[in-house]
């Protein structure tokens, strides 16, 4: 799937590029695709940003960050929240895959291996801790919307895995 | 009508219509939030709060979209909150109390089932906000129903006891599905703007396909004649006024309390 062109001001991009998601504090919002548009005139910056679940807690802290953020840079900061286009995992970038990844949530597949994987069909989600695939699910729910949770029968350890949402 | 009162008369419509949608999730929410701490295992425990998450999160897009249309001074809150029972017009399938862990799950996979019908139609609605919301909803609504299905079979599948216990649920949840099909006023109006999904088109595919799975699941598909309704115009079960003022006392008692 092709990237959505997305408009970040080359003056925001430092400030926001700072911002953690407050659940994965190693995943910065732009690496999660969230932030659809930051934009400026002047000194007012305006950003869009979209959930990536409808009920997603984390996003009024990440709109309060962003503001919080650039105004500490001088900016008169404006954050909108935007439905359309609806956020997906293809947005999170490879940057942040590997942080994911190192995190130990294991970063989502595509849309027909995550099928098979969350039915049950197939073993193709990779352990962060060891890297076997010899894994299976424990619940499609994690310990946030955005995640299912997995076992290792390899290590025996739990992790995360980060649901494909496209 | 003057052009003007059809406008309005047309928001009024409008407004009925993301109740009819919009308070399905709210209470189905609120009752899956009750489960918070309860589920028969921790998995399950926190699925059942995701999908009650999601379901608050959807909520707050359409009454944020309801306060907009609105030409009164409302916030998503008070719509959330402040309404009568009488106000609220969600079907009476969602209302209905967390019985047992077979019941929550029927009544989660009977209106899943029916919520990805509508939120997939609802991609083609002439209005932009609410395909908007259904195409970000559908994401959220398919894990749900891969859930609740999953569960159905296994209960259905399962045990002697698992067997009866959904089999018991399925009958007694049956007489609320066929009030998902029926239309208001509101309804109409807003399906002939092409802004509405017409429901009742959407029976003959929801019946097919919870009857296959409820097959699957080895469970009888229960013969029902008559069928119960009255929650899309404001007629509620006796638990309405339970669940009501579980969820209203905060707002009530600290008025202007924010989520
Ligand atoms: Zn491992």
């Amino acid at each position: 799937m092709a990237q959505e062109k997305v408009h970040i001001e080359k003056e925001l991009e430092p400030i926001l590029r700072e911002i953690p998601d407050p659940e994965i504090p190693v995943l910065s919002i732009l690496d999660l695709g969230v932030v659809r548009e930051a934009s400026l005139d002047g000194k007012k910056a305006s950003v869009k940003i979209t959930p990536t679940y409808s009920g997603c807690p984390a996003m009024d802290v990440i709109g309060d960050d962003i503001v919080t953020a650039l105004t500490q840079a001088g900016y008169e900061a404006q954050v909108d929240l935007i439905l359309a286009p609806a956020w997906s995992t293809d947005w999170i970038t490879p940057v942040g895959r590997k942080a994911l990844e190192d995190y130990g949530i294991a970063p989502p597949m595509d849309a027909s291996a995550d099928k098979r994987a969350l039915l049950g069909e197939e073993k193709l989600v990779k352990c962060p801790q060891c890297g076997s695939t010899n894994t299976h699910l424990v619940s499609q729910f994690g310990s946030t919307a955005c995640k299912a949770l997995f076992k290792c029968d390899d290590c025996q350890e739990p992790f995360d895995y980060f649901k494909c949402l496209i | 009508m003057s052009s003007k009162q059809e406008d309005s008369r047309f928001r009024e419509n409008k407004i009925k219509y993301i109740y009819g949608i919009a308070d399905n999730s709210l209470i189905l929410g609120q009752r899956l939030g009750e489960l918070t701490g309860h589920g028969p295992t921790l998995e399950t425990d926190i699925a059942l709060t995701n999908i009650s998450l999601d379901l608050f999160g959807q909520v707050r897009s359409y009454f944020q979209y309801a306060a907009q249309v609105s030409e009164a001074e409302v916030t998503e809150d008070d719509l959330a909150f402040l309404r009568t029972e009488r106000e609220y017009l969600n079907v009476l399938l969602v209302e209905q109390p967390n019985t047992d862990f077979a019941y929550s799950i029927g009544r989660q996979f009977l209106f899943d089932h029916f919520h990805f019908l509508l939120m997939t139609e609802m991609q083609n609605s002439k209005d932009e906000t609410f395909v908007a919301i259904a195409k970000k909803c559908i994401k959220e609504v398919s894990y749900h129903k891969r859930f609740s299905s999953d569960w159905v079979k296994r209960l259905g599948d399962g045990t002697a006891e698992s067997k009866e216990k959904m089999q018991t649920a399925i009958d007694d949840l049956w007489r609320f599905t066929d009030e998902l099909f029926q239309t208001t006023e509101a309804d109409e109006a807003m399906i002939e703007a092409g802004v509405g999904v017409d429901v009742k088109a959407l029976k003959e595919s929801y019946y097919k396909k919870v009857t296959a799975i409820l097959e699957e699941a080895t469970l009888e598909v229960p013969e029902l004649k008559y069928f119960q309704k009255g929650g899309k115009k404001g007629i509620h079960t006796e638990h309405m006024g339970f669940i009501l003022s579980e969820m209203q006392y905060m707002q009530r008692t600290y008025p202007g309390m924010k989520w």
